[in-house]
């Protein structure tokens, strides 16, 4: 039976709740109900942010009324507020660019590092270091926050508020992202290429540096991606470990503007960085299908859940 | 194959990272938490050796914890607050996960896609784009007022405790949706097929089958977001920025930024890092004691 010929089979003069209702919970269709749910909470979940990144454009100085359509205004044009020309916003660019940049140069090499020796040491001590790794995906960012900058107050207190303070934060927090990913793939390869290698003749430099890495590339580009991703989007760490204005990031910048009269140019800014992700959103995935081309077909499906790497 | 010692010394680096950037400040909140405060100056003095702790500040801040007293009302708050986001967030979450593993068929890439979306843009912005909404004048009040819902618009933004769990539910349903798909990606299909051949109506072969092999996926979501909300201050900051809806966090935030008083707040601190560890346990409990039992 169709769903067209199970209505024709009711009464005519239902009311419109009753067919609305009978439309969402036609056992014989589709599970109208959760697709509704479902394409809402999209929509709920990206609208926001396209209104905010509509409003960039606003001709007006107004943050809720449309006052027209303005390409440049907020980013190149107005000569004291857009983000081109207020110091403070280009400087917020600049820190959060760096930070990203920096932490990514770190933390994946450490953790690529970490991740090989984890996964292939055995022993109490490679158990432990795999605990210690873990904790902080689960340490809430202000504990972090509060316990960083205490020990560079009282402890390590060579390293003032700074840049520098911002990086080790930074690289602390993202070390253990890449530490999973890179790990995940290492199991996923298994030992039978670098025992290949190895019958083959290569030495055990040659194994790492010809056989390893390169199947690693793919989760050593994504953790890349997945650092800069998440470093670019601090706020906690950023803020605890800020040695005053000239350490601003795009997120702090935000942060304190929302409370003060914002500009369009503050969502200038923001969009700024929701451009930045996306391009290297698209190269990374590019290249990571490019990197992978020739593995299981299966593998297409996957590159998100891979590059998420939110499976812990 | 490799030398002996060459994956110790890879781990090398990165565990004395995490020990001199982790675990070692970590011992600093403790220390400065059960430590003195100069009588001149009135800056804290960490004091290292457990043998001479100081227990004031971390009396002082559990008492607080009493019922009636500050913090115990901001701790229901949080919890409140915590509670109401994760019921909101499992409500919606659920069902979207639920469609999206079971139902969703060529549309899934594409839906899963969408779904990874928010986290590539920043947390911020997104209570930007909320502020921006919000905000007398914007559209919801614009939208409230034009369908006649309400003659004066509400005023979202200064202490309004809805807006502080949307903001909440709207920050981190993402952490959420995506480990839940996950685990009910992992459901074995033959076990529903078997259910229904066996006569369970598609209503009770969920309540039986589906649902509870999803507990531990359930609780393992609702973790991941429960701890960062519960250390959460920017949120209600920034949708709210009214005392009257200050979370745990905002409390420790003040303690450091706004009059300075570092002992307070470490202690504070501990006792919040205390709870979730408690917490923490009770989850890695439950999880062991589910793949024990799925074992035998």
């Amino acid at each position: 039976m169709t769903a067209a010929s199970a209505s024709l089979a009711l009464p005519a003069n239902r009311s419109a709740l009753r067919r609305a209702r009978d439309w969402l919970a036609n056992p014989w269709a589709r599970p109208r109900f959760l697709v509704l749910v479902t394409w809402v909470y999209i929509v709920w979940s990206i609208a926001p942010v396209i209104i905010a990144i509509q409003f960039s454009f606003n001709a007006g100085r107004s943050l809720t009324a449309w006052q027209g359509f303005s390409l440049t205004r907020w980013y190149f044009d107005d000569p004291e507020n857009s983000v081109w020309n207020d110091p403070a916003l280009q400087g917020a660019l600049i820190q959060s660019l760096k930070l990203a940049a920096l932490d990514m140069l770190i933390a994946t090499p450490l953790g690529v590092l970490l991740a090989l020796g984890l996964a292939r040491w055995r022993g109490y001590a490679a158990e432990a270091g795999n605990l210690l790794m873990l904790f902080p995906l689960v340490t809430p960012e202000i504990v972090m926050g509060v316990s960083l900058s205490l020990v560079f107050a009282y402890l390590f207190d060579f390293i003032e508020p700074s840049t520098t303070a911002q990086v080790l934060g930074h690289v602390t927090f993202s070390l253990s992202y890449v530490v999973v990913i890179v790990r995940g793939r290492l199991f996923s390869i298994g030992r039978q290429y670098e025992e290949a290698a190895a019958d083959l003749g290569a030495t055990p430099w040659e194994t790492l540096w010809l056989v390893l890495l390169p199947l690693l590339l793919p989760a050593i580009l994504s953790s890349m991606m997945i650092v800069f991703a998440i470093s670019i989007d601090d706020f906690v760490i950023s803020q605890w470990l800020s040695c005053g204005a000239d350490c601003d990031t795009i997120p702090i910048r935000i942060y304190s503007a929302t409370r003060a009269a914002p500009l369009p140019s503050i969502n200038a800014l923001a969009a700024i960085m929701v451009y930045f992700t996306i391009a290297a959103l698209l190269i990374a995935y590019f290249l990571f299908r490019f990197l992978t081309r020739g593995e299981r077909a299966a593998a297409g499906r996957s590159v998100v859940a891979e590059m998420g790497g939110f499976d812990i | 194959m490799y030398p002996r010692g060459l994956w110790p010394l890879f781990a090398l680096p990165g565990i004395v990272w995490l020990l001199l950037l982790f675990l070692v400040p970590f011992y600093a909140v403790i220390a400065v938490a059960f430590g003195t405060v100069d009588p001149i100056f009135q800056n804290p003095v960490p004091v290292w050796n457990p043998l001479d702790w100081n227990y004031d500040y971390v009396l002082e801040t559990l008492v607080g914890f009493l019922p009636g007293n500050d913090y115990w009302r901001v701790f229901v708050r949080t919890t409140e607050y915590v509670a109401a986001s994760l019921a909101l967030c499992l409500l919606i979450g659920y069902p979207v996960a639920y469609y999206i593993s079971r139902h969703a068929g060529r549309t899934k890439s594409l839906l899963v896609a969408l779904l990874v979306l928010p986290f590539w843009v920043s947390y911020l912005m997104r209570m930007l784009a909320w502020v921006n909404l919000l905000a007398p004048g914007g559209y919801v009040n614009d939208f409230l007022t034009w369908t006649h819902l309400v003659t004066t618009p509400p005023d979202w933004l200064n202490g309004n405790p809805y807006s502080v769990v949307l903001g909440l539910v709207y920050g981190y349903i993402p952490y959420l949706i995506m480990p839940l798909l996950a685990s009910l990606d992992r459901i074995d299909k033959s076990l529903l097929e078997a259910a229904r051949d066996l006569g369970a109506s598609p209503f009770r072969a969920f309540v039986h089958v589906t649902l509870p092999l999803s507990k531990t996926g359930i609780l393992g979501a609702s973790v991941i977001i429960t701890l960062p909300m519960f250390g959460d201050y920017y949120t209600p900051n920034i949708v709210s920025g009214s005392p009257q809806t200050s979370m745990l966090g905002n409390q420790i935030d003040i303690f450091f930024h706004g009059g300075p008083q570092p002992a307070i707040g470490a202690a504070l601190t501990m006792v919040l890092s205390t709870f979730l560890g408690v917490l923490m346990v009770y989850y890695m409990y439950t999880v062991a004691k589910a793949s024990r039992e799925a074992r035998t």
